[in-house]
């Protein structure tokens, strides 16, 4: 089929298959579907849109179709997001799975592994989290203390991981863990996948700046793990945390609500016009400035995605664009509540859309932390792009 | 379309580079600086640089030309942006080859078309008229004498107006509606005053007194429009060799503190630098990206052109700016001496930055396409 061909026919079905209320903007947790071994679906609409995705291959289009996915090439795959885009459609399935662990273990598990996994991912069965950071590994995530000890035929794991979003909802963590302590910091640490039900795992929720508590501490008391469920080389696992996190900083690079009112218009329908300008002549230049950036930012992830090979991450560039994008929405909160006063400080009442602004206003400070700060971003991109000396 | 280069673009990009760190290097301009040179630029590259076809890419082949595209127009413009190359490339083939092939007759286009792409015909658009970018405040008039145009007016800062043989003239009439005009640079009662700027390069003041011409170029009373879209053009190429200008500095840059040592280590190695200079390198991929989207919006003809424009001149504008400044800084004391070539970025960005629009200008602009 000629892409051109593969287009119009995309268009045409997703025009007859996703439900009109599917093609709304994302606002909050529960509008996007999530997984897991106990389902929540907040509406019929909902499930209908995943499972017509799902039958299609298409909650995961670019993955091989042995995994449970399209089997779209790279072109392809970029014309379905493009129409999506375009109508609108929410994504039918929205996991750590799909973003994180997916591209992980189709470059570094096994066969077995793989077939073990990825299906269940695609069909949104298991809930994945990741437990990377601890009280006393963040920024410098190498000095995690977690312990795996080999036990023979499992690992037996002692310790504790922090900030492990959504950790109380989820089935499954992907972890690092210590299995050597000896000699350097980077090279014993392994990549472990484990079951959440295990006896030994407990998670006790956090909560955020923004009233919300996504996140949780992670304790590991005694739990046992089979050995199977390593993925690559014991000790070889900072390769795998490495690549995975240019996959999360990807993801997180192209945060923002999309397709929502343009921040300019927020800002009109807020202060208004005079003589065909924002009113707000200071705030005026601020908009502009901000929205000129955001419309070439997109094309610079666009051009970036273009250039890499298919299938290949972009490395260290990822960390350019989690840097960029997250400054960016951290920007346009501020220029938000700038542009909306008292009224867009107003927490709680329906009448204010029960704080949604100032809620996700607080959240978005968190978008320049999570997946390696800001600074962590700039240290790479300086040794690995700029080859600037240490 | 994706935002890559075909491999023919590549392949000119690379030949124009070689080209030029051969024949034009920044020393080059430094000593048309220092000779005074009469033309401020150096005839025999140009001749060469026409002989490799650079002045016919957009040309029409019927006329002599390549019809290779805006989108290669813009490599040899970033290359020439990195050598700081001085010629007549962006008066004449950016800008008033661009108004002739939208404006011109068939019978002017046979005149002047293949004699610009041969590199033998120089031309010049003198429309503004004030140091500041307001490419519709039109003063200089034009009136009706028998066949012929009379042309009254003052015109400034008119990029290589000192070596030009025509000028193309933007004038208005008693209602007020501006059309374009070829004049004679050596016709009677054009005076012509050389300026040397910043960046070691041409411009002139233009005066023109009862000066007589019969070439109208394009449709009476339909100017503005006409400036608007080429002016549009002329902003994205600009912005492509403000791109060559700004990554040349940022990597001459780099390679500095990676060597420099204080305190016993490389300057390169101090956090307070790595974090802007890695700021620096998220700017210029933005650039990049602006640069190449718009170029290939002039190829399509696309009716986004208009913003695109806008937002390579102001982003090109805001990063130039920024890199040529932390250059200085970041070379220390020996980013202010005249031996070391870092200034010369400085100074080009400076006048780049204000030719056809600075930063508010196209920010402005950029939030009343948008309704605001
Ligand atoms: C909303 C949210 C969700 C998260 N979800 C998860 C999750 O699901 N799983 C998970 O494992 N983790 C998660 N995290 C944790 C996140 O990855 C860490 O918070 C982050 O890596 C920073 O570590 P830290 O909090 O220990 O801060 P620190 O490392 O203590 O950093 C504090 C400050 O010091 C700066 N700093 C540290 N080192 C340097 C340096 N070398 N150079 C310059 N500055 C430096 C930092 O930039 C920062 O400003 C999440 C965090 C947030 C905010």
């Amino acid at each position: 089929m000629s892409i051109t061909q593969f287009r119009t026919e995309t268009r045409a079905w997703l025009e007859a298959n996703c439900p009109k209320s599917m093609q709304k903007p994302v606002k909050k947790f529960t509008d996007l579907y999530w997984g897991g071994s106990k389902p929540y679906f907040d509406s019929e609409d909902q499930k209908i849109w995943f499972e017509r995705m799902y039958e299609r291959g298409w909650t995961v289009p670019h993955w091989p179709k042995v995994y449970g996915g399209g089997g779209l090439n790279k072109e392809e795959a970029k014309v379905l997001k493009q129409e999506m885009k375009a109508l609108n459609c929410r994504p039918p399935l929205y996991s750590f799975g799909i973003s994180m662990l997916g591209p992980a273990l189709l470059h570094f598990g096994s066969e077995d592994q793989k077939l073990q996994y990825l299906p269940d991912i695609t069909a949104g069965k298991i809930w994945w989290c990741q437990g990377y950071s601890e009280p006393g590994a963040g920024s410098d995530l190498a000095g995690l203390q977690t312990r795996a000890e080999d036990k023979g035929d499992h690992y037996l794991i002692n310790g504790q991981k922090v900030w492990t979003s959504y950790a109380d909802k989820a089935d499954w963590i992907f972890c690092l863990v210590r299995t050597n302590t000896e000699g350097r910091k980077h090279a014993g640490i392994s990549f472990l996948l484990i079951d959440m039900h295990t006896p030994g795992v407990s998670t006790r929720p956090i909560k955020l700046i923004s009233g919300a508590s996504p996140f949780c501490e992670t304790f590991f008391d005694n739990v046992k793990v089979p050995k199977t469920n390593i993925v690559g080389e014991e000790n070889g696992g900072w390769a795998i945390a490495k690549y995975l996190l240019t996959h999360e900083r990807e993801m997180i690079a192209g945060i923002g609500e999309p397709a929502e009112v343009p921040l300019h218009q927020n800002a009109i329908d807020t202060i208004g016009l005079s003589n065909g300008m924002l009113a707000d002549t200071i705030l005026r230049p601020e908009i502009a400035r901000w929205s000129m950036n955001n419309e070439i930012f997109k094309m610079t992830i666009a051009r970036m995605l273009d250039e890499a090979k298919q299938g290949q991450s972009l490395g260290a560039k990822s960390s350019f664009l989690k840097y960029y994008g997250t400054e960016l929405n951290k920007e346009k909160l501020e220029l938000k509540l700038a542009a909306t006063g008292q009224t867009g400080l107003v927490w709680e009442g329906e009448a204010y859309d029960d704080g949604h602004l100032p809620k996700y206003f607080c959240r978005t400070k968190g978008n320049s932390i999570e997946g390696g700060t800001s600074e962590i971003q700039l240290n790479i991109v300086s040794k690995h792009i700029l080859r600037l000396p240490s | 379309m994706a935002l890559v280069l075909t491999e023919e673009q590549q392949m000119l990009k690379d030949s124009a580079k070689e080209y030029l760190k051969e024949h034009a290097p920044v020393a080059a301009l430094r000593k048309l600086r220092d000779e005074r040179d009469e033309k401020g630029y150096n005839p025999s590259v140009w001749k060469a640089m026409a002989d490799m076809g650079w002045a016919s890419l957009t040309i029409p082949e019927a006329y002599g030309g390549l019809d290779f595209g805006y989108t290669g127009l813009g490599q040899i413009l970033e290359e020439t942006g990195r050598t700081l190359t001085a010629s007549p490339l962006v008066s004449t083939v950016l800008l008033s080859t661009t108004l002739l092939n939208k404006a011109a007759s068939d019978a002017q286009k046979e005149a002047l078309l293949p004699a610009i792409a041969a590199g033998e015909l120089l031309v010049a658009f003198a429309s503004e008229e004030s140091g500041v970018h307001r490419p519709l405040h039109i003063t200089t008039s034009y009136t009706k004498a028998g066949d012929t145009y009379l042309l009254n007016g003052k015109k400034q800062f008119v990029l290589d107006g000192h070596v030009a043989d025509k000028f193309i003239v933007s004038a208005k009439n008693e209602e007020d509606a501006i059309s374009l005009f070829l004049v004679d640079a050596d016709a009677t009662g054009v005076a012509i005053e050389r300026l040397t700027m910043m960046d070691s390069r041409n411009a002139a003041h233009v005066s023109l007194k009862n000066v007589h011409t019969n070439e109208l170029l394009g449709v009476a009373g339909e100017g503005a429009a006409l400036i608007e879209t080429s002016l549009d053009i002329a902003r994205v190429g600009l912005a492509a060799e403000m791109l060559g200008t700004t990554q040349e500095a940022f990597e001459r840059t780099m390679s500095y503190i990676r060597e420099r040592k204080q305190f016993g280590v490389p300057i390169g190695s101090f956090q307070a630098l790595q974090h802007r200079a890695a700021t620096m390198y998220g700017e210029i991929e933005n650039c990049k990206s602006i640069v190449l989207a718009a170029l290939q919006a002039i190829d399509a003809d696309s009716e986004h052109l208009p913003r695109l424009a806008s937002l390579a001149k102001a982003k090109l504008g805001e990063t130039a700016q920024l890199v040529t400044n932390e250059a200085v800084q970041f070379y220390g004391g020996i980013g202010m001496t005249d031996d070391e070539e870092i200034g010369f970025f400085l100074k080009r960005a400076r006048v780049a930055q204000q030719t056809f629009g600075d930063y508010n200008y196209h920010l402005d602009r950029y939030a009343k396409m948008n309704g605001y």
